[in-house]
């Protein structure tokens, strides 16, 4: 396997411009003569959707879910980052690039960043024009706010539904191209298989997940756009159905998987409050614009927050990162928050810490708050009982969006021709850590902005022929589905599918989570090990394959995710330094900060999938032509 | 942090499939009140599998409310008692010990239940695709700030916006109406200016498809603003029709 970035050459701020020039192009005619899957309609999958059939391409497009509209991108809350300099407070294309490339702890690529800041405007104007409504001043202009890692206002938000909005955007210019027919939409359909034929992406085979049945399809080019995998966690902010089994086939397939380690932990979650808890909720890191974060100077003071009085509080987040504060970036307020609970001083005792709007309000009065915020601290209410406006929310780090993925090339295609990813499903944009505000800009900047272009040149220049799906591999893949499923069903053991992924998601958070060290990830990759080993042994997958079977779904998933797991524990334990949302205890300043070693880890770690539990390492050196590697610093 | 557990009957609607009976059974289960709804709905499963019995299907996916994918008739409300929310916000705290609550599908003409608790929504993106959009080409649009929009505008349509499509208004409704939802969608976009170009024939389009998919129409009885849990106000449905009529008095007609 070799790992081609593709990057072009030439100065930083001409490498997609020249690229743009240099690609081959499909003529119109000939569009219509090529077919392309889609998997995924979040904004990376719709937006592709769109801008691809009205390119003039056929577009198939897949979700599991039964709206498209549904994809677990319209739960982000807060907001999209461009480069417009709207305010006036000093933003460009270069400060977008060059916070996001010192977010992610130096290890993102240079070229994909710049590119992903150069087309950060256009977006908004996209979706504009498709009639997002973006929050407005009162002269009718856009409005903009900060978040975490960055010094200038840079954010657009609808609300706190940003995430909702710039779906129902794609979804609606992705519903367009269905009505003039060039996209068809396969609902409740989940992606089980890649085909690779003579190592090209051929295909893929679906499982309908109300039949049961198998379905074969092929294209010239496949994107995945299937989003991110923390879920493995069992506890996380995504959404109970995000999985990886789309791109985890994929990468048993031949794709190599890129940085599986590189996990962030969002710092504003709603602390966990019960076993029974099935997942974590994510309250905008735009809270942090107004909220401020304390915990108690006292160990285990149990005294009711709005009875400790002011000298006692420590604003932990602004005593040690004075010039970002309560917006520093997500990994650093994540381990603060993390160390002064492992100190004792929890808000009452739990794994939690305030989010205080006291001040605030008394500054803007409770109206400006509601405006902000108002949907949100609902929310909050709703699920925890407290009103925020009276006392201050619990918060505590919760995983939430995986900057691994599979490896991409600057075209974002992967390891295997034919196949490319988008969104969070790749490795590409954000390095060791993301930034707040952009995912939303990434899912957007693939799908209407980048993929467009690399796809023509991969069709041009390649020229792949379209295999039927009554080709021979094409049924030999399918019966390896059906087979696996088939013994899914038929272990027939003792435990529930939730139990299994409930205990590998415990070892993944004390082990592979916040803070990791050596004997903690060798200790996890033997119990998920064991784990996986005891699932194929003693699980019990209720119900049958022919018809809509929940049971079986989750248990294919977590099937994947028992070998995904022990990739994350085997990336981490290789790359011995700390950086970013990677965190191994044995590589930290004096002040608990992180120490990269840029000497011996400045790259992308790709991983060959050989066979279950043995892996290749493949190592994309991070060249930097444009910035100079320093050491992060918010204070 | 309330640590007592409720002891609660549920009665919950078990159907196999499209084509099959369905019918209510009866199940026992004790719950903490910090528990969400649908998490109570996984232990119950998690307790049915490991009996080697069938989970109750039931759909759902951010549990954030945000979504759109969850939705159950409780107690006769879609998404349950509580105002405001999806049936994934509602917790048990909202219940006293010793309750029973009923727990049955989305009914509607145009939402066929496809197993249990699991009914099939797809109609309401078919009338999205008759014309739930704005026809503007990926990299044609003007600078975002060239289209002024005074900010009471803006969050009016925000607000029409904010709907979740998860067709509670429809199931709320007697006539099993979409006209909240529809009207939601063709309010977001009329009340913008990037939405006035294809306004009367979106309108046009947009209802016709609702017709034809078998929704009934409305009689005024506001129970879908009621039940929405994003609080969409029926303003949206005298907005939509205002705009149907001057469509018709316009000269345009639709395929």
């Amino acid at each position: 396997m070799t790992l081609d970035s593709k990057v072009p050459a030439g100065p930083l701020k001409d490498k997609w411009e020249n690229h743009k020039f240099n690609m081959k192009l499909v003529s119109p005619a000939n569009k219509r003569k090529y077919d392309i899957i889609i998997v995924g309609t979040g904004l990376a999958g719709a937006s592709a959707a769109a801008s691809l059939g009205e390119l003039g391409y056929n577009v198939k497009v897949f979700t599991y879910h039964d709206s498209a509209r549904r994809a677990h991108s319209i739960a982000a809350q807060g907001g999209i980052n461009a480069a417009k300099n709207y305010q006036n407070d000093g933003d460009s294309v270069y400060r977008l690039f060059y916070d996001t490339i010192k977010g992610g702890d130096f290890r993102s690529r240079e070229a994909n960043v710049y590119r992903l800041a150069e087309v950060s405007g256009n977006i908004i104007d996209q979706c504009v024009a498709q009639g997002v409504p973006f929050a407005r001043e009162y002269g009718g202009m856009l409005d903009n706010r900060s978040f975490g890692g960055a010094l200038v206002s840079r954010t657009f938000y609808a609300k706190g539904q940003t995430g909702q909005q710039l779906l129902l955007g794609a979804y609606s210019a992705m519903n367009r191209q269905i009505k003039l027919g060039k996209v068809k939409l396969y609902a409740r359909r989940e992606m089980v298989d890649l085909v690779v034929i003579d190592g090209i992406a051929r295909g893929i085979i679906v499982r309908n997940l109300v039949t049961g049945e198998f379905e074969k399809y092929s294209a010239h080019a496949v994107i995945l756009a299937t989003g991110g995998y923390s879920n493995v966690f069992f506890l996380s902010t995504n959404a109970m159905n995000c999985n990886a089994t789309a791109i985890w086939r994929a990468h048993k397939r031949g794709a190599a998987f890129a940085n599986p380690c590189f996990t962030q932990i969002h710092p504003t979650c709603i602390p966990l409050h019960g076993e029974v808890q099935s997942k974590l909720t994510l309250m905008s890191e735009s809270l942090r614009n107004d909220g401020r974060i304390w915990v108690s100077k006292i160990k285990g003071d149990m005294r009711h927050p709005n009875d400790i009085p002011e000298e006692e509080r420590d604003y932990f987040l602004e005593r040690k990162y004075p010039t970002y504060g309560n917006l520093s970036p997500r990994d650093i307020s994540s381990r603060a928050a993390k160390e002064v609970v492992d100190e004792g001083r929890g808000a009452q005792g739990q794994e939690a810490v305030y989010l205080d709007f006291r001040d605030a309000i008394n500054r803007l009065g409770r109206k400006v708050i509601e405006e902000r915020y108002g949907n949100l601290f609902e929310m909050y209410k709703t699920i925890t009982g407290e009103d925020p406006y009276e006392v201050p929310m619990k918060i505590y780090p919760a995983p939430h969006y995986t900057m691994g993925g599979l490896w991409v090339d600057y075209n974002l295609m992967s390891t295997i021709p034919g196949l490319f990813v988008a969104g969070e499903a790749n490795f590409s944009d954000h390095g060791a850590n993301r930034l707040g505000a952009s995912a939303l800009m990434q899912g957007l900047a693939d799908g209407y902005f980048i993929l467009p272009y690399t796809i023509g040149n991969y069709l041009a220049t390649e020229k792949p022929s379209l295999i039927n799906i009554d080709h021979p591999e094409f049924d030999k893949f399918k019966k390896e589905i059906e087979d696996f499923t088939h013994k899914l069903l038929s272990v027939k053991g003792k435990r529930t599918v939730d139990s299994i992924h409930k205990q590998l998601g415990r070892i993944m958070w004390n082990k592979v989570g916040m803070a990791r060290s050596e004997q903690g990830l060798k200790e996890a990759i033997n119990e998920i090990r064991e784990l996986r080993e005891e699932f194929w042994k003693n699980v019990n997958v209720v119900g049958s394959a022919n018809d809509l079977n929940q049971c079986l779904e989750r248990a294919g998933r977590v099937a994947d995710y028992l070998e995904l797991g022990e990739l994350m524990a085997i990336d981490a334990l290789h790359r011995n330094e700390s950086c970013g949302a990677h965190f191994r205890v044995e590589y930290q300043t004096e002040e608990g900060e992180a120490l990269r070693n840029d000497e011996e880890y400045a790259y992308v770690a790709a991983w060959e999938f050989k066979e279950i539990g043995k892996w290749e390492l493949h190592k994309e050196p991070l060249v930097f032509e444009t910035v100079q590697l320093a050491t992060r610093s918010y204070k | 942090m309330n640590n007592k557990k409720l002891n609660l009957t549920l009665k919950i609607w078990r159907q196999p499939g499209p084509n099959s009976a369905g019918s209510f059974v009866e199940y026992k289960v004790s719950v903490s009140p910090d528990a969400s709804f649908l998490e109570m709905l996984d232990e119950l499963n998690n307790e049915l599998e490991s009996k080697n019995l069938e989970p109750i299907a039931f759909e759902s996916d951010c549990r954030e409310g945000i979504c759109g994918t969850c939705g159950i008739v409780i107690n006769g409300h879609p998404h349950g008692p509580i105002p405001r929310i999806a049936t994934c916000q509602l917790h048990m705290r909202n219940f006293k010990d010793g309750d029973t609550i009923w727990v049955e599908p989305f009914r509607a003409r145009a939402f066929p239940v496809i197993k249990d608790l699991i009914v099939d929504r797809s109609a309401l993106d078919r009338i999205m695709e008759a014309g739930g959009f704005i026809s503007v080409n990926t990299g044609s649009a003007p600078d975002g700030n060239a289209i002024p929009i005074p900010k009471d505008i803006a969050s009016e349509a925000m607000d029409a916006a904010t709907c979740i499509g998860c067709g509670a208004c429809v199931a709320a409704c007697k006539n099993a109406s979409a006209m909240l939802f529809v009207s939601a969608k063709i309010s977001h976009l009329a009340l913008l200016p990037q939405g006035q170009p294809e306004r009367y024939i979106r309108v046009q389009t947009m209802v016709k498809k609702m017709d034809e998919l078998g929704f009934g129409a409305c009689s005024n009885t506001y129970a879908c603003e009621a039940e929405c849990p994003k609080g969409i106000s029926i303003l949206n449905i005298a907005r939509m029709n205002r705009d149907y009529l001057v469509a018709k008095l316009k000269t345009e007609e639709v395929e």
